[in-house]
């Protein structure tokens, strides 16, 4: 690592470490909870990091794992079922699973069919998850409690839950940077950067795709788990197909295949929406021509722009 | 069940099924020929019942509404084209795909400032209303027999068009290879927003004769949308005839599995499970129905040959 | 007489009413380089795609060190020993020359299921990608992105990559296309140097390339091999000429 990359990851992890000590100073714990939750997204920006900004898959249905993640601690939390280590444990198994019978359908595709098919699974567990009337239907549900991790950590603490999930964001995007670097990421990249020639030296890319989307879809189940701790409120919106456009955005935005760049793409969005909506309620006429000009003309992403935030 | 139940929702599922052959026909097209990805298609299917609702109680006529929202639909959706569209042919599927994604939080926010987030009403005119009488002394609403008859009528045009005449030629070979087309002479580029502009004016036609029978609110694009992809996939990309197949079946498939899926199981399970179960199940009926489609034949049923 | 290393019978392939190739029969015998010419439009590109695993033929069988490999997919192939360069030059253009050389090695390595090691500091590939590197005379340039490469370099790179992992068969389409001359010399001999050691089947329009470097000649014209035999004998051949007569090369 250079020293561009040191101060930059330094300085970040300094800014976040202090953020709620100083947020209870000036007595704002609005902007705790905002970071928490760009934090949280950066983790679902991460997994999808991996198979977007490295393997080319452009799955425009990951936030069902988000939603997965979230009814797994929602539906034990409505049983009675407040073990942490069990709901997250359940959470992170049941993306998986899931991710693993999507992916198995979809990686046969490619392109576009590949887009639409992901993003057709996602609504379909939307609206499956709009037809359990039993955990609120599309109204959604309150929380009971929260995840009980037995005095490890209480989550009702706003700021342990922040250091807990500033340490689930860095170890996430460690493993997404190691993942991507290792023989395996390797064959992700290479196959997203030439297909036909990665066949002809021996790769057969499924395996591998199949893996990462498992990987991705686990990951994202993490971050639902968290994000309905922190909503303490389950709805179907977690999965609603926009939300996927949302971490998309995120990872585009925060720069493609960079290990910062989730974060920094989740802070953008987050912040820019904050801001809009506290500006305007009709915030979503102007964010949506404002993406698109991203689209047309910053494709490069924040972390190309940041000083010791750009990979190697 | 009865027979002239079935019958009911058997038409009730063409009648659906044509008008996402209407939304898949404008986006394979614009796929197939400008390899442009459209997630805001549903944006415009939104606009034309917009446009519709506000020319009807402008000009207080029902016919005349639906012409001057129609051809508002199709200006709008060129304007979009030569607008933001174009600098995306280049750009590869995740481009296109971000972009048009923010078209869709701009139309949906804007129909909601102009008009509000209330579902608004189109109300079909008195001559629309009523029903004809089928066999088995069953009736059918009049409007929804319609809706069938002129998206089957849209859909003989598009195959004489695009099959035998000059212009489908063209539009054909467009799609297998550009730069020879544009060499002939032929301005690509007026082709392209003439194509585009017509997908989106079938988008709006679907639109305007939604309005009656579904809700005119923000969102509305999207929810057809993705049952349209899925339409797409089970058909075959790029193939007007895999649209019509597709849809049909989707139409039919989704509409008698909302129908008679519960009742169905309700003669295996109890009644409670069949009660939760039902809807559920019926809700992810035609995505199951993809999934089948894609382990079996991935490229869809009918494929076209270009892509 | 040995078996031959690639044996191919009865190779079909129409595309509509066209038939690409028609009826094929080759034999290429251990250690040879066996040269495959024809004028334009004769099917070369959709014979190599059979026998690469690109294409499926409609009819016949391709063996290869005696297993039956048909229906085998290209990927498979080349982990049996059978390498492929590309007529358009295919690299992976957003990696270095020695990243694309250290992937084929790691293809040829056995599964990729590896996690946390970094790729790029694993001398278990950089050791032999820079072996290779060095052997086509591109180690000066390991760190330059392949897309900033000469054209030249380019097709030098394909050939480093395609033999990673020792292979049996070098299956060449049209090595030396798009080459100056200097280039092209360079490469001829560079490949002058792997005969004996490799298989080589060689697709190539350059007639300076094939004469020198072929041990046997088989010509494709309309899909269907009109000859098969050694250097002298095709260029004395009359159908070959008759084909050739009109075409450049």
């Amino acid at each position: 690592m250079n020293r561009a990359r040191i101060v930059f990851w330094v300085v970040l992890v300094a800014l976040l470490l202090a953020l709620p000590p100083v947020a209870a100073a000036l007595q704002q714990p609005f902007y705790l909870d905002l970071v928490r939750k760009v934090m949280i997204f950066a983790i679902a920006a991460a997994s999808l990091n991996l198979i977007l900004g490295y393997g080319g898959m452009v799955s425009f249905g990951h936030a069902a794992y988000l939603g997965i993640g979230g009814y797994a601690v929602g539906i034990l939390a409505f049983y009675g079922i407040f073990n942490g280590w069990l709901q997250w444990g359940v959470a992170i198994g049941a993306s998986a699973l899931v991710a693993l019978a999507i992916g198995a359908v979809s990686i046969r595709t490619s392109g576009i069919y590949f887009i639409m098919i992901t993003l057709a699974f996602t609504q379909m567990l939307y609206y499956l998850g709009i037809s359990l009337e039993e955990y609120g239907g599309d109204d959604g549900m309150r929380i009971k409690a929260r995840s009980d991790f037995s005095g490890l950590i209480d989550l009702g603490d706003p700021a342990a839950f922040y250091y807990l999930t500033l340490a689930l964001m860095l170890a996430c995007l460690y493993l997404v940077h190691r993942l991507s670097n290792s023989r395996f990421g390797m064959v992700l990249r290479a196959a997203k950067s030439n297909e036909p020639r990665s066949r002809a030296i021996g790769f057969s890319p499924y395996a591998y795709r199949l893996a990462a989307f498992v990987i991705a879809g686990a990951m994202c189940g993490l971050a639902g788990a968290l994000f309905v701790n922190h909503t303490a409120f389950l709805t179907p919106e977690f999965m609603h197909w926009t939300r996927s456009g949302e971490i998309m955005f995120m990872v585009i935005l925060g720069g493609m295949a960079s290990t910062a760049g989730p974060l920094l793409g989740a802070l953008a969005l987050l912040v820019v929406e904050t801001l809009l909506a506290g500006w305007t309620e009709h915030w979503q006429v102007v964010l949506g021509p404002l993406l698109v000009l991203s689209v047309l003309f910053f494709r490069r992403g924040l972390a190309g722009l940041i000083p010791g935030a750009k990979d190697g | 069940m009865t027979l002239g139940l079935f019958l009911e929702q058997l038409l009730n599922g063409v009648q659906f099924g044509v008008m996402l052959f209407l939304m898949a026909a404008g986006l394979t097209l614009v796929f197939g020929i400008m390899n442009l990805v459209n997630l805001a298609h549903g944006s415009l299917y939104m606009m034309g019942a917009y446009f519709t609702v506000a020319a009807v109680n402008w000009t207080g006529y029902y016919v005349a509404g639906v012409l001057l929202g129609l051809a508002a639909t199709l200006l709008l959706g060129m304007l979009v084209e030569v607008v933001t569209l174009r600098t995306l042919y280049e750009r590869d599927h995740l481009d296109q795909v971000l972009a048009t994604f923010g078209l869709i939080l701009f139309f949906n926010e804007l129909v909601a400032i102009l008009w509000g987030r209330t579902a608004l009403d189109l109300a079909r005119p008195e001559w629309l209303q009523g029903h004809i009488d089928l066999f088995a002394s069953s009736r059918y609403p009049l409007y929804r027999a319609v809706i069938i008859g002129v998206g089957l009528a849209v859909a003989a045009c598009l195959w004489y068009v695009v099959t035998r005449t000059r212009l489908g030629m063209l539009v054909r070979a467009g799609a297998s290879n550009r730069t020879m087309v544009a060499a002939l002479g032929v301005n690509i580029r007026l082709l392209y927003t003439f194509v585009f502009g017509f997908g989106a004016a079938l988008a709006g036609l679907a639109g305007i004769m939604a309005g009656p029978i579904y809700a005119v609110q923000p969102g509305m694009g999207e929810l057809i949308l993705i049952q349209v992809f899925v339409v797409i996939v089970i058909g075959g990309i790029g193939s007007i005839r895999g649209s019509f197949v597709g849809a049909l079946i989707v139409g039919i498939v989704d509409t008698l599995g909302r129908a008679f899926l519960k009742p169905l199981l309700g003669t295996v399970l109890s009644p409670s499970y069949a009660d939760a179960a039902g809807p559920a199940l019926a809700s992810m009926l035609i995505y199951l129905l993809m999934a089948l489609v894609l382990a079996l034949r991935p490229e869809g049923l009918f494929p076209s040959r270009g892509s | 007489m040995a078996e031959p290393l690639l044996e191919v019978r009865g190779l079909s392939k129409s595309f509509g009413a066209l038939r690409a190739t028609d009826s094929v029969d080759l034999a290429v015998i251990a250690g040879e380089t066996h040269a495959i010419i024809g004028p334009n439009g004769a099917g070369k590109t959709t014979l190599i795609g059979q026998l690469a695993g690109n294409l499926q033929p409609d009819s016949g069988a391709i063996r290869f060190s005696g297993e039956d490999i048909t229906r085998m997919p290209a990927h498979t192939r080349a982990l049996r020993g059978l390498s492929r360069s590309f007529q358009i030059t295919s690299i992976y253009r957003d990696f270095s020359a020695l990243d694309n050389v250290a992937l084929a090695v790691q293809a040829h390595s056995g599964h990729s299921f590896r996690f946390w090691k970094i790729a790029q500091e694993d001398t278990a590939l950089t050791s032999p990608a820079l072996e290779l590197l060095k052997k086509t005379g591109l180690e000066a340039r390991k760190n330059v992105l392949a897309a900033n490469l000469s054209h030249g370099e380019q097709r030098q790179l394909e050939i480093a990559m395609a033999l990673a992992g020792r292979p049996r068969l070098l299956l060449l389409d049209e090595p030396v296309a798009g080459m100056g001359v200097e280039e092209s010399q360079r490469m001829i001999e560079f490949l002058d140097g792997l005969k004996g050691t490799t298989t080589i089947v060689l697709v190539e329009h350059d007639m300076d390339a094939v004469f020198t470097l072929a041990d046997r000649i088989s010509v494709l014209v309309y899909g269907r091999i009109i000859a098969t035999s050694k250097p002298s004998a095709i260029r004395a051949n009359r159908e070959v000429q008759k084909a050739y007569l009109g075409a450049d090369s």
